[in-house]
């Protein structure tokens, strides 16, 4: 009965405009692709390893452009080399965590900002008919910043001498991701 | 010689079956039912995101400017959102927009995770723009049933409940990271009204 109770999917038994499918599909969209998910946690890793006000104001700076980028893919305006932008952003924060590069704040949120757009544009041109657009929204919106939230959480071993450089390997697994996922799409 | 206990079991079984057998129906779908007009009112409000988080990202921004910013938001907003209620269950047509409603949310998103050192005349302004506009609409909509306005009531307690508790828990908060949690829950509701804005064009 546990083992069932643990796989039990949510009941939906009262299926109104799709909202609990919308929220539900929306919070699932950023953690259902490791390629975003390495990105965004990297970000949180990297803000807790430049400290304030880097640590809130890059998981600030992601979620709003990555909604801009998402916007500009529900309006149908094109952008180029999506696929290559995402794996580049796992690349290159990665690398940021792994060499704990430390830019000055404006560059560090543009840098992050640019990458936004790319994530934020591939999970604007989705949404399953007939489920609540806002509802799916606030949900990819909440995950995103619980990716972020995760990689602060787990920045905080910063202050320890062994936490540093555990961050610096974890910096170069998302590199390491990014290479991966990059390969695939020239592939 | 002790007698075994006397089981109570038959005793237990005929208890159940009487109540079984005078089972009412459970009414337990509200689809059919509702929760009386007061009520429905009331969870109308927290159901519904479109009208649920501006009211709830003013309440945060009121509540980091202080206590005196959070009482005029507690009495402003419900205000005017009964009146603008009122205005629209006599208005004739439904008349939303849905670039207005994204609009709302970036920016009182925006405000809050910039968190603007807006004056107290201002703040009073957006929270009476947003009670109009955000009560004129629910008024519409409300507008067809004869228990509308007892409904209005039921929303505008919920709005007054809301505004109340978001913005003393804000106003309580000193440490800095918590407020900063709240700017981040800021850019969270203006993120979703980019978003909005995207639906709202592609549906155009």
């Amino acid at each position: 009965m546990m083992l069932v109770l643990l796989c039990a999917p949510s009941a939906f038994a009262h299926p109104q405009k799709g909202e609990a499918v919308g929220f539900l599909t929306g919070f699932r969209h950023p953690i259902s692709g490791l390629d975003h998910v390495l990105a965004m946690v990297a970000v949180g890793l990297w803000g807790a390893q430049l400290g304030a006000p880097a640590i809130w104001l890059l998981p600030v700076a992601f979620p709003m452009v990555m909604a801009m980028g998402g916007m500009l893919g529900l309006m149908g305006v094109p952008l180029p080399g999506i696929e290559y932008g995402i794996a580049a952003s796992a690349i290159l924060l990665g690398a940021a965590v792994m060499f704990e590069v430390r830019p000055p704040l404006a560059l560090a949120a543009i840098l992050v900002g640019f990458f936004a757009i790319f994530h934020g544009h591939a999970h604007g041109t989705e949404l399953p008919p007939g489920q609540s657009a806002l509802l799916y929204s606030i949900g990819f919106v909440i995950a995103t910043g619980c990716l972020h939230a995760l990689g602060i959480g787990i920045g905080t071993v910063h202050r320890w001498a062994w936490g540093q450089k555990l961050l610096r390997v974890a910096g170069a697994l998302v590199t390491v991701g990014g290479v991966f996922f990059l390969w695939k799409a020239i592939a | 010689m002790n007698r075994a206990p006397k089981s109570r079991l038959p005793l237990y079984a005929f208890v159940i079956f009487a109540f079984a057998t005078c089972a009412v129906p459970a009414e337990a779908h509200l689809n059919t039912t509702g929760m009386g007009p007061l009520y429905d009112g009331l969870m109308h409000f927290l159901m519904s995101p479109e009208d649920f988080l501006p009211v709830l990202a003013l309440a945060l921004l009121a509540g980091l400017r202080g206590a005196a910013y959070g009482r005029r938001a507690l009495f402003t907003l419900p205000t005017a959102w009964l009146l603008g209620g009122l205005a629209g269950i006599s208005a004739a047509a439904r008349s939303g927009n849905a670039l207005v409603s994204a609009a709302w949310f970036l920016l009182l998103g925006g405000l809050l995770a910039a968190d603007a050192k807006l004056s107290l005349p201002v703040t009073t302004a957006l929270a009476a723009l947003l009670g109009l506009y955000h009560g004129y609409l629910n008024g519409t909509g409300m507008g067809q049933f004869e228990t509308a306005s007892v409904a209005l009531l039921g929303l505008v307690f919920a709005v007054f409940v809301l505004v109340a508790l978001a913005a003393a828990f804000v106003v309580r908060l000193h440490a800095h990271w918590a407020r900063i949690a709240v700017r981040v829950a800021g850019s969270w509701i203006a993120a979703s009204g980019l978003l909005m804005l995207g639906w709202a064009f592609r549906t155009r």
